[in-house]
This record gives structure tokens, sequence and C-alpha cells, in this order.
């Protein structure tokens, strides 16, 4: 898995401008709270993520940033900018790329793009010297003059995200921008996403897909009932939060959990699910010994390197959220 | 690779208001454009159909009657100005039913919009500006079809265009409001089209005068918005309107154009800005 270099988000977090500055950011429907509270700040150069469960307040501090949804209090900057009073001079430089991609399925793709260009008020013809040169990045110079509702999910989504760049924006912000996609189809669109973060595109994105997270994100927080539950980069987030590997053991049994009480004492933490036990721990094939040692006979084990999911679910919980 | 070339840093290239209403107009009459040979020719057939069957059909048996027509007035040339009247207002609640609630909630035309600079007031003027000139086409076909069919005897017939726009956009202003509000899959605009828009179109002096209804329905009638379009139509179609009731006329439908628009000003950025 590609780890993003740290030094270069380093570097932009100690000397990058300060692009979106959130402090005590508060959102609620009626009596129902969906952001409790979240300090953030991303810098220029970053690309940076919130991840959290369904329902975790991702999309409504989206939603928040992209100025098309007034905090309930705290303070926002975007671009140094009130998007309370500065709305729609804010999303002149932002890209978006939302949730659902809100594209015309009757016109053609290329009309989509000048359609946009013309809502942000863009010269014909910078638009059309633009429209040329993303979708040629989006790979869909081909389909330039197809409608777009016969296109596939993928190349909707990098239309969408073609679209989202006509005003060449300071900051893009992608609310979930590979789900639904086919395996292909989100490595195609991380490839465009890891291009455009190279050239310098401040990214900010929401996912619930770990590697999506890892592969994008230079720094990222996890969010969990609308609120920051952990704040790093993913492998700061890794070392923290989980041990260095993960030893998976599988017994001839239809409940685990007996088996947790043999292993005590020789990990970290252990977690019992219903087909196998986690065991969290530094050397797995040294654990494994030990668990030999104690004359366990699992059916299967395998050691792995923890994940930004061990993670993931050890702060969200692996309660289904709905 | 083309990615490097992707700018970045403030883009002098955008204004900081976008493109405003006009962005909007024209991304509209683009789609419309799709559409527009098969919209013309509805827009031909049933204002032909309607004053054929009616206008003719029916018309035979009023202008034989004992009056002559309607108070003398042929009863082809009697309905023309009220069908058309009716016409804008149907017009209005087609275009700012469904088409508004799919571009809020199904399509997300309106959503897409909110992520550029352009702010609800110029989306909602953007599709106002698209529906007048849907009303343009529908009203002047038809008051081109009435004319050749001799049903317009007055030459300050050309006037009853605006007139009609202007009774459509009573309409579609505060029709905008309600459907900025629907949370629903559209059955609540079920309501609007059997409990107000059918019976006005029936009611409102379209086909025949009001004081045939019972004292308390006359009331009602005079009320509606439809009754003073049609009113105002039929005055200049007719050449039979004074200034000062055209005055009265007008007044009165702006009062729908001016608290709608500001209705769906209101319903439509709690909407899109939530």
């Amino acid at each position: 898995m590609t780890q993003p270099a740290p030094q270069a988000s380093d570097r932009a977090r100690a000397g990058g401008a300060v692009l979106i500055h959130a402090s005590g950011l508060r959102k609620s429907f009626g009596d129902f709270d969906a952001v409790k509270g979240i300090d953030v700040e991303v810098t220029a150069g970053e690309s940076f993520g919130f991840l959290g469960p369904n329902g975790a307040g991702k999309s409504s501090t989206m939603r928040m940033i992209g100025c098309v949804s007034p905090p309930t209090g705290g303070t926002l900057r975007i671009l140094g900018l009130d998007p309370a009073t500065a709305g729609p001079a804010i999303r002149a430089q932002l890209g978006v790329c939302p949730q659902r991609d809100y594209l015309d399925e009757e016109l053609t793709v290329e009309e989509n793009m000048l359609t946009y260009g013309r809502y942000f008020g863009l010269p014909k013809q910078v638009v059309r010297q633009r429209t040329a040169e993303l979708l040629e990045f989006a790979q869909l110079t081909e389909r330039a003059r197809s409608r777009v509702e016969p296109l596939s999910g993928g190349m909707k989504r990098r239309l969408t995200i073609a679209r989202s760049l006509i005003n060449s924006p300071r900051i893009l912000l992608l609310d979930e921008p590979t789900t639904g996609l086919d395996p292909q189809a989100r490595h195609v669109s991380w490839d465009r996403l890891f291009r455009l973060k190279r050239s310098g595109v401040t990214l900010v994105l929401t996912t619930h897909y770990m590697d999506e997270a890892e592969q994008l994100c230079d720094r990222l927080v996890v969010m969990d009932h609308g609120l920051i539950v952990a704040e790093g980069s993913p492998r700061a987030l890794i070392a923290e939060h989980s041990t260095r590997e993960v030893l998976e053991l599988r017994f001839h049994a239809d409940d685990h959990a007996p088996y947790a009480a043999r292993v005590e004492g020789l990990a970290d933490r252990v977690e019992v699910l219903p087909d196998r036990l986690l065991l969290y721990v530094q050397d797995g094939d040294a654990t494994m010994a030990a668990v030999h040692a104690r004359g366990l006979e699992p059916l299967s084990s395998l050691v792995r390197r923890s994940t930004l999911e061990d993670v993931f679910l050890r702060l969200t919980g692996r309660t289904l959220v709905d | 690779m083309a990615a490097t070339e992707v700018e970045r840093g403030t883009d002098a290239a955008v204004p900081p208001g976008g493109g405003g209403a006009l962005s909007v107009l024209a991304y509209l009459m683009q789609v419309y454009r799709r559409t527009f040979k098969g919209s013309l020719i509805s827009s031909f057939l049933s204002p032909l159909l309607y004053l054929a069957a009616m206008g003719y059909g029916l018309g035979s048996l009023v202008d034989s009657g004992a009056s002559r027509g309607i108070d003398g007035i042929p009863y082809v040339a009697f309905i023309a100005p009220g069908v058309l009247a009716a016409t804008a207002m149907q017009t209005a609640s087609g275009e700012c039913t469904y088409p508004v609630l799919g571009a809020i909630k199904w399509h997300g035309q309106f959503h897409a919009m909110l992520a550029t600079p352009l702010r609800p007031r110029q989306v909602l003027i953007g599709h106002l500006a698209f529906v007048t000139v849907r009303f343009l086409v529908v009203c002047g076909v038809f008051l081109v079809v009435a004319a050749l069919l001799g049903a317009t005897p007055s030459w300050t017939t050309p006037l009853a265009l605006p007139a009609a726009v202007l009774t459509g956009l009573a309409f579609a202003a505060p029709i905008t409001a309600l459907a900025a509000r629907v949370r629903d899959g559209g059955d609540s605009f079920n309501v609007l089209f059997r409990f107000v828009v059918m019976p006005m179109f029936l009611f409102s002096g379209t086909f025949f005068p009001i004081d045939q209804l019972p004292g308390a329905l006359q009331v009602v009638a005079w009320v509606t918005p439809l009754w003073h379009g049609v009113e105002l139509c039929r005055g200049l179609t007719l050449g039979t309107g004074t200034l000062l009731g055209a005055v009265g006329h007008v007044a009165y439908l702006s009062v729908f154009l001016v608290v709608g628009y500001l209705l769906a000003e209101r319903f439509l950025t709690s909407r899109l800005l939530s």
C-alpha cells in the first residue's frame, strides 16, 4: 500500500496557509445534533480525510465546509472567509464532488462541463480549453459527445470529479468519492485523485473505506456520533490506537468466547468475533508460538499488519449503525 | 500528463458573482432545446383542438341561442382569451411542480448550482425567466392560432401576450414556493391540481361569464387570480376592457407574483441551504 510521504504533509502543516479552520463547530437539525463541536484545521496542499461510520456527521461537516449548510454554532473560516457572509465568494474557489453525482444525464459529457463553467461565470473560451484538459485528465475524451445517461458509474464519477475542477479550485471537497464503484473503477478514481494531490490541490474527503483513507489522506480525523475521536496520519493512528501486528485465530468451534480466556496475557488486547479471535500484538509469530506452547491448536491462523480498519473498529465499535 | 496542467490558486477567471441567473436560464434553455419541437407541436395543437371543439362545436349551439353568442360575442371569441389565460396557468403548474421538486430531490440540478457561486435567488430568477420563455412560446402560438381562426377581433390583441405571461407568473411564483416546501414524492401536488387548478380552469370565467354562478361562488371566482387573468386577456382581445379595469387586474396579479416570489425565495433558500 502506498503510504503518503509524511514529510510533505509536515511541511504543509508547518508552512502552508490555513485554508479551513473550524473550532467548536456544531450542526443541529431540530433536536438532532449531527455535529457536536469539532475542531479542524486544513492547510494548503494537504490531503485531509473525515473517516467515520454512516451517521457520524461527516457529510454534515462537508456541507458546512461547502457553504451550503449554515453552522448551528462554533467558528468556521474557509480561505479566511466566513461562510455566513461570504458563501458565494468561497464557493467560487471550491470544487465540490458530492455523494450523488448530480449530473444532467440528458446532456452530453461536454455539455455538462460547459453548463458548470457557465455557473461559475467563466468565459466560454476558458471553459472550452479547461474542458478539453479535464476530460483528458478524467480519461473521458472519447466520450465527450456522448450522453451521460448510458455511461458507467465509474465514468460518471470521474466526470463529476472533472466537473468540480472546472474553476481550478483551491480546495476540492469529495464526499465519499468512490462509494458504490466496482474495484477497477475505484482504482482509476484513486489514481486520478492521487495525481491531483501530487499536483498540489488541497483535498478534503469523507470516506468509510479504510483503504481509501490510507491511499489518499496525509492526515485524517475519525468521527463518531458527531465528535472527533482520533486524529493523525494513518500511520500515527495505527501506532497510537492499535498494535504493530494482529494475529487472527480460528478454532473449530461455534463460539470463540471460551478461547479468549485461554490466550489471556498473550496480547495487548483480544477481540472475540463470531468466527475468530483477534490478538493485538507486537510480534505475531512469537505470539503464535506462545499459543502453541499453551497447547492450543487453532484450525487456522494469520499474522497481518494492523490496518486503519482495526483502528476504526476499535474507536467506533463493531455495532452496526443504521 | 494533464494532471500537472490543472491550475491552482486563486482563479482570476471566476467573477465573484458567478454566472448569475442568466447561466441558470442558459442551462434550462439547453435542456428545453432537446424537446422544443415536440412541445411546439403540442402548444399548437391544444389551442386548435380547444377552439375547434368548444368554440365551434359547442359554440354553434351558444351562438344560435336567444342571446346570439354571449352578449352578442361569438362563443369562440369569448373563450379564446379564457383558454389563453388558463393555458398560462396550466403551463405554470406543469413547469413549477415536478421539475422544481425534481431539481431539488431527484436530479439535484439546484444542488449542483449551489456548489458554485450561484445563490438560491439567482436559481429562482433563472427558473422564473425560463418559465417566462415557456409562457411566451405557448401563449404566443395560441394567440397566432386564435387570430388565424378569427377569434381575436380587437387590435389590442398583441397586448394579451404580456397579459397572459403575467397571469402565468402569478401562478408560477407561488407554485414554485409550494414545490420548494414539498417533502413527499409530489403527492401534495395532486391537491393543487384537483382542488385549485382544475376548478379554476372550469369556473373562473373561462367558458362562461361568472355572473352565471350562484352568488357565493361568484365571489369565490372573483377572488381567484385566474379570473383576473381571463378578464384582462378578454378585455384586450375583444377590445371591451377599460383602462381602470386592466390596471386593477394587473395589480391583483402582481400581488400574487410578488408575494409568491418572496415566499419562493425564502423557501428555496431554506431548502437548499439547510
